[in-house]
């Protein structure tokens, strides 16, 4: 007769011994599979497909209160660029800068630091999440980037908006340092609360925060709010640029879609 | 009168096999304990919560520190996992305010690659084993949605089949004899025969807490920490008061999960593997032979 229990313990036995095979097996390179690495890269995508179905476009992120902000806010990233061009810029208080928009655009511009203070400007004071956990408030003022959109008529086969950055990131590549830059989607850039700020506290941005000009996207994480703004392109695909992803952290692993 | 409950009212009464010929023969009655649904949602959910931890805590490193309120405390954190140097001599450590407790080893300071690494959770407790923050991220996403599906699949269902109020809420006579069972549970002597029938009442209300209190409350809190979602539900926030309470509810919460985890698996053993592992497997438990075990 057989043994119903002893049978059912072996193939439990087995079934253990499959698992544990498998994630011993798996543990070294199972991102590398195909299907895998399909998944972890679409997860991204649908995160962004949900939020953006429960985010009505004007909703806003919460806004706080001058003695909330951050004494210290933490600036990471690139904080002190090597390109000689911004730092000769630098050095004399960003009167040379000029902010290139271009791409598929109806009148391409250039606008100058007194040009974008000249426009209408937003201050907000905002919390600052970084994909690393930590969380900073900071009051940015600057010129809301739909107003430059307008001003530039944007072509209705544009889907992004491309910022191209002074900055480079030394990761170890031999054919040298790898240009930062960023990028959002027309949702994003025609938030309200999306602006190109320069200032912080009421002052002209130091250059750790990204002066003369950086990107708020206030719904987003950190990684996507671009410094050092050197020019915005409006695109219909950004798989030309750097590996693709539409960013520099994105081409190092980070999802392209950040609102999580 | 739901599936279940028939069957619970119908137990399979068979003379054990196993029981090698000559030795005394014990009465197995079988009763079908546990629903397809729930079998196959408890073992999605071991997944998901053991992929879940895993890069979560490949996450919490990127950034080893908790912190109450709205911001970050860059200087003094409440708590914080780091290393440092002692006599010379690199050390992991744990601080939690002003106490500090030495880790080397496992927290803070760890094996990586055969090298002394500094990194709060050690390599084989993260996923992936290397620091890799957008890959952590992913997994944890995936395993987050499969988790909140399943979750909801196995709530609707419990709610339709009055599983919850049959199975999670203590009974009138359990409540009784609340005292008398915090002892027997206290002496590891685990109820047979009909008593064993149904869960009881420490049972009942501890799988009510994790399911109804502390998972819902690991997952909104996640959420918490999600600018895009903060905008679109502002109350998460505020019933947390700030995305960094609600990251350090999160992280506390996940070994609230843990310790559960760490009970659960420990009672499982000393109740009968076997038994428990057949009940969550095919859905059939022996409720063995009545004993007094208020005796």
């Amino acid at each position: 007769m057989v043994d119903r229990s002893t049978t059912r313990r072996a193939l439990l036995a087995r079934g253990a011994t499959v698992l544990g095979a498998l994630a011993l097996a798996g543990c070294e390179n199972v991102t590398d599979n195909p299907l895998v690495k399909e998944v972890l890269g679409g997860v991204g995508g649908l995160n962004r497909k949900v939020q953006e179905a429960m985010l009505g476009p004007e909703q806003l992120a919460q806004e706080y209160e001058l003695s909330d902000v951050s004494t210290d806010f933490y600036a990471n990233g690139s904080t002190d660029p090597d390109d000689k061009h911004y730092r000769s810029m630098a050095a004399n208080g960003f009167k040379a800068y000029k902010l290139v928009v271009d791409g598929l655009v109806e009148r391409p511009i250039e606008l100058t630091m007194a040009e974008l203070r000249a426009m209408p400007a937003r201050t907000q004071i905002t919390r600052h999440d970084c994909v690393e956990g930590w969380s900073c408030i900071g009051q940015w003022t600057g010129a809301p980037l739909q107003a430059v959109l307008d001003r530039v008529g944007v072509k209705p086969t544009a889907q992004y908006v491309v910022f191209h950055c002074f900055d480079t990131m030394d990761d170890g590549d031999p054919s040298g340092p790898t240009p930062f830059y960023g990028s959002i989607d027309l949702l994003a850039a025609r938030h309200p609360q999306t602006i190109l700020a320069y200032d912080k506290a009421g002052k002209p941005l130091e250059v750790k925060y990204g002066a003369p000009l950086r990107l708020r996207v206030e719904r987003q994480l950190g990684y996507k709010m671009t410094k050092y703004i050197k020019r915005i392109q409006l695109m219909s695909d950004f798989k030309d640029i750097g590996q693709g992803k539409g960013g520099y952290w994105e081409d190092t692993g980070y999802q392209w879609y950040a609102g999580i | 009168m739901s599936l279940a409950e028939k069957e619970l009212d119908d137990p399979v009464v068979s003379n054990d096999d196993a029981v090698p010929k000559g030795k005394e023969q014990r009465l197995v009655t079988l009763v079908k304990r546990h629903s397809v649904v729930v079998r196959v949602t408890h073992w999605i959910t071991v997944l998901c919560l053991t992929m879940l931890l895993m890069s979560g805590l490949q996450i919490f490193n990127a950034r080893p520190q908790l912190d109450f309120g709205i911001k970050t405390d860059f200087d003094h954190p409440p708590a914080v996992i780091d290393s440092d140097k002692v006599d010379g001599k690199a050390r992991g450590y744990v601080r939690i305010g002003d106490h500090r407790f030495d880790t080397t080893g496992v927290l803070g300071l760890s094996e990586f690659e055969g090298k002394p690494t500094e990194r709060a959770f050690p390599s084989w407790a993260t996923l992936p084993g290397e620091q890799d923050l957008g890959t952590g991220r992913a997994i944890h996403f995936v395993f987050a949605w499969l988790f909140v599906a399943n979750g909801l699949v196995y709530l609707l269902w419990g709610f339709a089949t009055r599983h919850f109020r049959r199975d999670f809420l203590p009974s009138r006579t359990q409540w009784r004899h609340i005292g008398g069972e915090i002892l027997d549970h206290a002496r590891l002597r685990f109820p047979k025969g009909e008593q064993a029938r149904q869960y009881n009442a420490i049972q009942k209300m501890t799988y009510f807490a994790v399911a109804f209190v502390l998972l819902p409350l690991l997952v909104l809190a996640g959420w918490a920490m999600s600018p895009g979602l903060d905008a679109a539900f502002p109350f998460l926030l505020h019933v947390f008061g700030g995305r960094q309470t609600a990251r350090s509810i999160h992280f506390l919460a996940a070994f609230g999960v843990v310790l559960f985890v760490v009970v659960h698996v420990a009672l499982v053993l000393l109740s009968g593997l076997f038994n428990n592992m057949r009940s969550m497997v095919t859905g059939w438990y022996d409720i063995g032979q009545e004993r007094d075990i208020h005796g």
